[in-house]
């Protein structure tokens, strides 16, 4: 423990609590579970790439069923391939934490959400968002008549322009008004 | 530098130190965020240093100083404030395991403990230590002994378990505590003291949750309209991201799926046409059944007080009759809720009012028996006050006679007899310490039940079905009693009403609070062990979404209710004339009125003569009267005008709505306007063209000025939520300054406008 706290140093350990949510503990924490994830040989933890598959086995992340699109929105990996480096790590932590504002973590709950991230929620979207709430497996899953009942109902409530999908504005309005959303949008380490 | 100069270049500083604390909210990457703070750190230290310098700016130099070394400080006490919260992973662990609702019980329970232990402190400090350090010592005078017919068996374990004996006349209690005005070097004033922490114990729990209400509301987002978004909030919110368990994520899904299925359901067919007699009849016959049980309860209490009355007259009474009457409470306690809930089998409510409908009867039912118990105990008090007339008079006299007789083998009749043996002087009833016993009893059963149902009802319950499923004939862990769901609802109702009991009973025992401390410590312990060894998570898992503030309500209730019965007694039960730190004078606050006669100056007790002249009082009762009024009016109105803003939005959109559409307006009011303009071309022209809609694929996030969409009432914001429309007519082809937003006209390769 005492080796991998002095490799984060003071000034950016105090740069990281001015840039996120997180206290210190949080982000001393953060980086623990970090380089256990690196493999043996690497030194530097802050600037290499963790593949998705890895950060799927942490445990606050693997029976979650947006794994995978939280990782591909909160990755700034060149090839697209949802590799997290320990940057992308905070920002995750710091979008999910107690103290992030509600814009924050609409702001990328929407993009969560956006599985063709063409920046509204398309019905296509919204089916393969039912879809994964409802565990994907044959005997959980609706029936084409009542998912389409369902998206139906969904964009009769939010689609406030009516062109059959829904934007981060007209998101932001619908969760904005939620009660549960804050505290039901929390990962902690 | 000239003047001017300076002013901007500290605007301009200004500007960066807000960017610097503000930059965690804005949702854009690390990398970004890192290159940006970083210029503005530079730019404030290059250029605070040199505005610093010159005459007259040590001050400001200062002063900035001063600011970063009062950030630095706030944020490193946030840090230890953060860490030394306790259980933290404990939590965390349930979390992942049953999700945020039964989780949220066990923060209920840690925030609980953490306001005890503030009381704890209080009363300890300032009440407990003073006596025992500079108070006399045990065995002193009267109050403090055990009384010489008591003394062969104050030290027995049954006695001490009924907490008389030892535990009688010991700081536990009120009846141990002497009416020195003043003790010790330090001239402590501990009746003034106990007095004000007694009070001080209700202001500092009612100011503590009246804050954490207000924080509460802060987050849970007002007045969203219940029907308004269900489907989307089903959708977008009924994950919770705190659950790291296979399955715990399994039962999740199944009652999200559920819970669509019920709605998409609920939606297509309308109120079935069931027969509306049978069920009002039925719910008619359930909260008759009902009433009847908790009129019942309240009898048997009356019943066993009194009884309890009779068995304090004899000695030969067995474990059951001494302690009948704190097992009966605790038993009726765990009776009844459910006995409450099969009785509102009959009443056929949705699961959510049914769990309102539950948690009202409990409340009810705790209340009932609640104030039973306090009645009863009040007959009780009255009766020892009786005694104590009588108890005053023989004492007197004994005293008399032991003088009397004790003058007569000593022939020297200059020496002063010694004081009486404290033991031998007799006692009287001392109410107070009676009442204290009362409460402490009631606890420790209460403790007891409810760690004696938590194994039997949980563990013992697991342990046969995990291993008696081997050799029986059904599936016991799937169905008859399986593995028990944890009741969040009853277990923070039992905490709230101990909570209650505390507040009532701590006046009377100051060792009350210390007990308790104790209690939700174990508790704690004991309860996350029980929960995670024994418990299943929920299989209809459905939040009653402000339960926060509902249970915190609830203990502002119970907090006001047990203040009634404690300022009752100080203000008018006359204290025991030989025990307690009251003892001697007419009412309790006296001691108030005395220490404002002796220890404060002249002038402030001519000032406090003056405040408590009705003629001030009364103005100043209508005063707050008024103000209250007034803002209850300003409310309303505030209301009214959100009612009206609302509405505008809607017709803002309605009318975009039909623009685009190309169809005439269904607004009846523009309709009538538009009739009344004498060219119909010269219909709105008001709303601007919408501007383009953000939607890079990259979702690079520079745009999301639509964020604030959701709240402003501001109509160009509105219409920008309009998608660019490709068979738009002649807007598109208006001014580029009319869209002037620094957006690129491309869009979605639209290319050049279309053809007029």
């Amino acid at each position: 423990m005492g080796t991998t706290a002095s490799q984060l140093d003071k000034g950016m350990l105090s740069e990281y609590q001015e840039l996120t949510f997180l206290t210190k503990q949080e982000i001393l924490l953060a980086y623990k579970r970090f380089s256990e994830l690196l493999p043996k040989e690497e030194t530097n933890g802050l600037s290499y790439r963790i593949p998705m598959n890895a950060i799927l086995e942490l445990p606050e992340l693997k029976t979650n069923p947006f794994n995978k699109r939280i990782c591909m929105v909160f990755s700034t990996s060149d090839s697209h391939d949802g590799s997290l480096s320990f940057d992308d790590f905070l920002d995750l932590l710091s979008a999910f934490s107690d103290s992030a504002t509600l814009e924050i973590k609409s702001h990328y709950a929407f993009r969560i959400f956006d599985f063709d991230d063409d920046g509204t929620l398309g019905r296509q979207d919204l089916e393969k968002l039912v879809n994964c709430l409802t565990g994907g497996t044959v005997d959980t899953s609706l029936t084409p008549e009542e998912m389409k009942q369902l998206i139906d109902n969904i964009l009769e409530e939010s689609d406030i322009d009516k062109d059959g999908t829904v934007n981060l504005s007209e998101f932001q309005h619908v969760i904005s008004r939620s009660p549960d959303f804050v505290s039901s949008f929390k990962i902690v380490l | 530098m000239s003047e001017g100069e300076m002013a901007r270049l500290m605007e301009e500083v200004e500007e960066k130190k807000k960017l610097i604390a503000t930059i965690r909210n804005k949702p854009w990457r690390m990398k970004r965020r890192l290159v940006l703070l970083r210029e503005a750190q530079q730019f404030v230290d290059k250029f605070e240093g040199a505005l610093g310098k010159g005459k007259g700016r040590k001050w400001y130099a200062y002063k900035v100083m001063m600011t970063k070394k009062w950030i630095k400080f706030q944020r490193d006490f946030e840090n230890f404030r953060t860490a030394c919260i306790p259980w933290e992973r404990k939590i965390k662990e349930v979390e992942s395991h049953f999700g945020s609702s039964v989780a949220s019980y066990f923060i209920f329970l840690r925030w609980m403990y953490g306001m005890n232990l503030v009381l704890f402190g209080l009363t300890f400090g300032l009440v407990v230590m003073p006596e025992v350090l500079m108070g006399l010592p045990y065995g002193s005078i009267p109050r403090k002994t055990v009384p010489r017919a008591e003394q062969d068996t104050a030290q027995d374990y049954s006695v001490l378990m009924d907490f008389n004996g030892y535990c009688k006349y010991s700081v536990l209690f009120y009846g141990y505590y002497n009416n020195q005005r003043t003790i010790g070097l330090l001239k402590f004033r501990l009746p003034l003291a106990y007095l004000m922490v007694g009070l001080g114990t209700f202001g500092y729990s009612l100011m503590l949750v009246i804050r954490t209400m207000a924080k509460n509301a802060d987050v849970g987002g007002g007045d969203g309209d219940e029907g308004e978004f269900t489907f989307a909030w089903k959708m977008f919110t009924s994950w919770d991201y705190l659950i790291g368990n296979a399955e715990t994520a399994d039962n999740k899904y199944a009652s999200i799926t559920t819970s669509f299925k019920e709605s998409i359901v609920d939606e297509q067919e309308n109120q079935k046409d069931e027969n509306i007699h049978l069920r009002r009849f039925l719910r008619v016959l359930a909260n008759f059944l009902i009433t009847c049980s908790l009129g019942g309860s309240g009898y048997l209490i009356y019943f066993v007080v009194k009884r309890s009355q009779e068995f304090a007259n004899r000695d030969d009474l067995s474990w059951y009759e001494k302690n009948e009457l704190e097992l009966i409470m605790s038993l009726l306690g765990l009776v009844c809720p459910p006995l409450f809930e099969t009785i509102a089998e009959l009443e056929d409510y949705h699961p959510r009012i049914a769990l309102k409908w539950q948690l009202g009867r409990i409340f009810a039912l705790f209340l009932g028996n609640l104030y039973t118990f306090l009645f009863a105990l009040f007959d009780e008090v009255n009766t020892k006050l009786e005694e104590e007339g009588s108890i005053k008079n023989a004492s007197i006299w004994a005293m008399k006679e032991y003088y009397a007789n004790f003058s007569l083998p000593v022939n020297d009749s200059d020496a002063t007899p010694p004081p009486m043996d404290p033991g031998d002087v007799i006692l009287g009833p001392c109410w107070e310490t009676a009442v204290g016993i009362e409460f402490v009893k009631l606890t420790v059963s209460d403790i007891q039940v409810t760690y004696l149902t938590i194994l039997i009802g949980d563990f013992a319950r697991a342990v046969i079905v995990r291993f008696l499923n081997y050799c029986w004939c059904w599936d016991l862990e799937a169905g008859f009693p399986s593995y028990g769901e944890f009741d969040i609802s009853g277990n923070v109702l039992g905490l709230v009403f101990n909570q209650g009991m505390i507040w009532m009973g701590a006046f009377y025992a100051p060792g009350l609070v210390g007990i308790n401390v104790l209690r939700l410590l174990s508790s704690m312990y004991y309860q996350c062990w029980a929960v995670m060894a024994t418990n299943v998570p929920h299989e209809r898992v459905f939040k009653a979404s402000k339960s926060n503030n509902f249970y915190m309500g609830l203990l502002l209730l119970v907090l006001f209710l047990s203040l009634l019965p404690v300022v009752y007694t100080i203000m008018s039960l006359p204290p025991s004339f030989d025990c307690g730190p009251f003892s001697g004078k007419e009412k309790m606050f006296d001691v108030i009125m005395e220490t404002i006669d002796l220890d404060l100056p002249a002038f402030m007790g001519t000032l406090f003569s003056y405040a408590a002249n009705p003629g001030l009082i009364i103005p100043a009762v209508l005063l707050m009267v008024l103000a209250i009024y007034y803002l209850n009016s300003t409310s309303e109105a505030y209301q009214n005008a959100n009612m009206e803003l609302k509405k505008k939005m809607q017709m803002a959109r309605d009318e975009e709505k039909n623009r685009r559409n190309n169809t005439d307006s269904t607004n009846q009011v523009m309709k009538d306007l538009e009739d009344l303009l004498p060219n119909r071309s010269l219909a709105p022209p008001a709303l601007p063209e919408p501007a383009e809609k953000p939607k890079e694929p990259e979702g690079k996030p520079t745009k999301t000025r639509g964020g604030a969409a959701g709240k402003g009432v501001d109509l160009q914001k509105d219409v920008s939520l309009a998608s660019s429309n490709p068979n738009a007519r002649e807007p598109v082809t208006r001014a580029p300054g009319a869209r002037g937003r620094g957006q690129p006209p491309g869009g979605r390769g639209r290319g050049g406008p279309p053809p007029r």
